[in-house]
Parts: C-alpha cells; structure tokens; sequence
C-alpha cells in the first residue's frame, strides 16, 4: 500500500504536470518496448530449449560411435596407439572461433570450430590400422561439431535466461513503481491545480458581488436625486418652492403677535 | 547484423577433463594443445587421480582466457558437482559428455536439469501471464 501512495516531490504547477505526462509517455513507451523486447527473447529462448534437449540426445549417440571407432582403432592399431597420440601433442589444430549474434539487442556467443595447420598424427597407424584411425579421427572431429554446436546453444541458453531475467524486471519495475507514482503525482498535480482554481474562482465571484452591490447604490442614490430634481422643478412652475411649501405646511406654529 | 564478430579472441581452445580414451581420440582430432610452459588443455582423469587435482584442473581451465569448452566426462563432473553446479558463467561452456564405461545420464547432468525445469515451469508461467 506504501508503493501505492507514493509519489514524486514535485511543485505542483502546470509546468511540471507537462513534465511529468511527457515522462508518463516515456514510461509507457518504454514499457512497450521492454515487453516487446522480452516477448521476442522468450521465443528464442524456447527454440534453444527445445535445440538444447535434441542437441543433448543426439550427443550421446555421437559420443558412443566415436568411442566404437576408438575401439576399433585401437584394436587394429595395438594399444599402444595411445601413448604415440599423447606423445603427438603440440599444437591445437583443431581450434574454436566465437563471433555474436544479436537477438534483440542482447548479444549471444556463437561458437563456430575451424581446423589450421596439419595435424602431427598424420603418421599415426602407418605401420597398421592407418585406415582405423583417420576414420576414428573423423569420428572424433564429427563429435567436435556437435559439442561445439551444444557449447553455443548452452551458452546462449545461460545468457538469455540472464536477459530476460533483467529485461522481465525492468517491465514490472515501469509497471508496478515508475508509472503509478507518476500517475499518482499527476493527479496530486491535477487536484493541487483544480484547488487553485477553486479559490481564484470563489476571489472572483466575491469581487463580482462586490461591485454589483456597489452599483446599484449609486444607481439607486442617482435615481433619488432625479426625482427629488423633478419634483422641484415641478413645484417651481407653479410657483411655490417645493422646499418653501413644505416649510409653509410643515412649520411649526407661529407665535402669537401681541400688540 | 550476425556478423559482427569479435576480433579480438578469434581462435580459442577445448579443454577436456575426461578418461583416458576419451582424450585419446579427442587429441586424435587434433584438440590437445601444449604450451611452452608444458601445461596442457587437457586431463587425464584415472583411479590415481585425486578429486583435489580434478577442482584445481576445473578452476584452471574455466578461468583461462583462451578456453572458449570445457569437456568434462560426466563421472567426473559427479565427483566434483558442486564445483560444476556453482559454476554459472556463459563462457567458457562446459559441456557433460558421457564417457565409454560410464553411460550418459541426463539426470546429473547440471544444464540439462535447468533446462527440464524450465521446460515444465515455462507452461506454468505462460498461463499465468
């Protein structure tokens, strides 16, 4: 629940909230990307498994001619064959390249066997069971090919497990962290705007009010005065001033002259 | 895009830790390799070999530079399990091979055991998403 409340400390203003939408986008896209991405490894990475399992049988089988092979040569050729091969040992003619292959930005090892040079063992059986041997040899270089293959697809295996262990990752943490708590400081933003506005709203309408009332004051005081202008002109006319009429009926009671 | 290959460590070596026929005919094909120094890519693993030699022989080999495989016969890659289970780094590989005596058993073998486990949590995670 805390990972569900948090958010970015951020100033709410509006310029942020286009900050953080664009990072939203961003989020959303790379997690696109991402899922995109650990989809695409996922296929391979099951297509090596199943090369995995068939390369693994087919090497058993392989491995067993080569040692009937040995045998044979061995028979053929004496016993003591092996001590002239251990003997012969120099250089390695027989020699592994490894170049990548790139399957969806994630570099895979492939191994790839070449033979240089001429092997030493080339004289090996001349006495007898010459024949034995080189097919022995063929045999053993046959089963080279195949390990070889198996070394590259194992190897591939372990580094597109590693791959989609971190790619897989890297989609929940956009997914679960990142995104919510952008989300959850979008709308943080979005309330703390709408509040603003609120208030500037409310400051506005008070002003209003403010000054309508004030108007119809002064249009009420300017109304008072027409009449009270209109009225006197009126009494004017006839003579008689409106103020002194209403002196004359309103004035108090003369005081009684005495001679 | 394939291609693009890495220049730098252009040619490199199998190892093998096996028994004696085994390497026999892998040096037939023309694996061995002997260096200046006499050390060897490979192991002769007999009765008088002692498992303390097989883990130095390991720990050399899947350390080198220049070994890309590491053959190793699947008894004795029994003997010295943890090692190979611990082991968790793409290069160099190391491959379990069966040896003539000792047949292969996919059981033991530390890749292949990963790779079944997989295959049947693989269905489990793929309903799951």
């Amino acid at each position: 629940m805390a990972g569900q409340n948090q958010r970015l400390t951020v100033v709410p203003t509006v310029t942020m909230l286009g900050v953080m939408k664009a990072r939203l986008i961003g989020a959303t896209r790379g997690h696109a990307l991402l899922k995109k991405k650990s989809d695409a490894l996922t296929v391979q990475f099951r297509q090596i498994l199943k090369n995995i399992v068939s390369a693994k049988e087919s090497m058993g089988d392989i491995m067993k001619t080569s040692s009937f092979a040995l045998t044979e040569a061995k028979y053929v050729a004496g016993e003591n064959i092996k001590h002239t091969v251990l003997e012969n040992v120099h250089n390695a003619s027989l020699k592994v390249r490894s170049r990548t292959e790139n399957v969806a930005g994630v570099k895979l090892p492939k191994f790839e066997y070449f033979t240089e040079g001429e092997t030493k063992n080339d004289l090996t059986g001349l006495a007898r069971g010459g024949q034995q041997v080189q097919l022995c040899k063929a045999a053993y270089v046959k089963a080279i090919e195949v390990l070889v293959e198996l070394a590259s697809l194992q190897t591939s295996f372990l580094t597109l497990d590693e791959a989609i262990k971190t790619t897989n990752r890297r989609v929940n943490a956009l997914e679960n962290v990142v995104k919510p708590r952008i989300e959850n400081t979008i709308s943080y933003i979005k309330g703390e705007l709408d509040e603003l506005e609120r208030e500037d709203f409310f400051r506005l309408k008070k002003i209003q009010g403010y000054k309508r009332r004030e108007m119809e004051r002064t249009l009420a005081a300017s109304k008072m005065f027409a009449e009270d202008q209109e009225a006197e002109k009126v009494s004017l006319q006839k003579g008689i001033s409106m103020n002194a009429a209403h002196n004359l009926l309103s004035a108090a009671k003369d005081e009684d002259i005495v001679f | 895009m394939a291609n693009r290959g890495t220049a730098s460590n252009n040619s490199a070596l199998i190892s093998m830790i096996a028994d004696e026929d085994t390497i026999t005919g892998f040096l037939l094909a023309g694996v061995g390799n002997v260096d200046l120094r006499r050390n060897t890519n490979y192991l002769i693993v007999d009765s008088k070999t002692t498992v303390k030699a097989i883990e130095d022989a390991f720990k050399d080999f899947t350390a080198r530079e220049d070994i890309a495989i590491v053959l190793i016969s699947q008894y004795v890659a029994n003997m010295i399990r943890f090692l190979v289970d611990s082991y968790n780094k793409p290069v160099p590989a190391i491959l379990e091979i069966p040896s003539k005596d000792h047949p292969y058993d996919a059981q033991h073998d530390s890749v292949l055991s990963r790779v079944k486990y997989l295959f049947s949590s693989e269905s489990v995670a793929g309903d799951r998403r």
